[in-house]
């Protein structure tokens, strides 16, 4: 769930080139809009399991995962709690990385507030539902109307099914045993590249990974878990202040 | 902190992102600079949990299984596999380096 990316174009590349109003409704019927929010939901559902599975292997109890993917509902957040927690570090370093994560979801949600426009308890559900995949499928659409059809139907479908998803994974993942024995370490480690990938097309931002990853290498042997990981998120702070225009 | 007061304390902290995102007046947050830093900490932070997760091993470094796991995963992304291939290739390919004793 994170993966910022919708028929294998980076989220921010698609919202730079659909801008402009479009032709009106009649030349565009929702079908298309719903049949896309609808894979994207499913696809990003089914990646649950594998939250789920490593949540439990990780040491957190099924109601605790289930809490995460609930109430965080934000994949990369998720997966980075538990990666942290796993690795023997503090609830407060995992709680950090987390919330540094997260940090996208409040851009997300400034752009989509002007496009869902809703008040009241329906603005906290539209909050709720802004992750990468609803706001990546919204922003995409060629009219107002199906923007908001778009968010809305990409929010729920993978709310539902990522917590289906989350329950059956933390299940299995509790007869498993030994974690390691599956992979489900590696499993992990892909799970963080491929929710990288498709941010990795400028150069600033190879380099601010590559960076991250040295910083982050260096510091495991020396500092406490979890300090690694936000050592490398101040580092891409220096670098972005630092190149400004 | 453990347990189940991180578990609150870290979705209360994502949650209250998210909302955020939709209180607060939009100019305040949306420059040039502050909205390129954010996603280069996205990008750092994905980065620095894939070589923590592949090479950690507690506090030391370890090679092992996890890092030929994650070149086959390289190799699917740039194939355009989908997300759940490969995640799952990553584990079958980890799984069987061990339980070819590796």
């Amino acid at each position: 769930m994170s993966r910022a990316e919708v028929d294998g174009r980076a989220y921010e590349e698609v919202a730079a080139d659909k801008a402009g109003p479009g032709p009106g409704p009649a030349q565009h019927p929702a079908g298309p809009t719903i049949r896309q929010a609808l894979s994207v939901g499913v696809a990003t559902g089914a990646y649950g399991i594998s939250f789920g599975a490593l949540s439990v292997t990780a040491g957190l109890d099924l109601l605790q995962t289930m809490a995460l993917s609930l109430l965080m509902f934000t994949g990369g957040s998720q997966f980075a709690f538990i990666g942290v927690i796993g690795a023997g570090g503090s609830g407060a370093a995992a709680t950090a990385t987390a919330g540094l994560l997260g940090v996208r979801n409040a851009l997300y949600g400034l752009q989509m507030s002007r496009i869902v426009g809703v008040r009241g308890i329906r603005r906290l559900a539209a909050a709720w539902l802004t992750i990468d995949e609803s706001t990546a499928v919204g922003s995409l659409q060629p009219t107002p109307g199906l923007r908001r059809l778009g968010f809305w139907l990409t929010g729920l479908s993978v709310f539902v099914l990522w917590n289906l998803a989350t329950a059956g994974g933390a299940v299995v993942g509790d007869l498993l045993g030994d974690p390691k024995q599956w992979g489900l370490d590696a499993a992990a480690a892909a799970a963080f590249l491929a929710l990288l990938w498709p941010r990795l097309r400028d150069g600033q931002a190879r380099a601010v990974a590559a960076a991250a990853v040295v910083v982050a290498t260096a510091l495991t042997p020396i500092a406490p878990a979890g300090v690694p990981v936000l050592a490398a998120a101040a580092a891409a702070v220096v670098i972005g202040w630092r190149r400004a225009r | 902190m453990t347990g189940w007061v991180a578990v609150l304390a870290a979705a209360g902290v994502c949650l209250a992102l998210k909302v955020a995102g939709y209180l607060v007046p939009g100019r305040l947050v949306e420059g040039e600079r502050a909205r390129r830093i954010a996603g280069l900490v996205t990008v750092a932070l994905l980065a620095a949990l894939v070589a923590v997760q592949t090479l950690g091993a507690g506090q030391r470094l370890a090679v092992d299984a996890r890092v030929v796991a994650l070149g086959a995963a390289a190799v699917a992304l740039a194939l355009r596999a989908p997300f759940i291939v490969v995640v799952v290739l990553a584990a079958a390919v980890a799984a069987g380096l061990r339980a070819l004793g590796w």
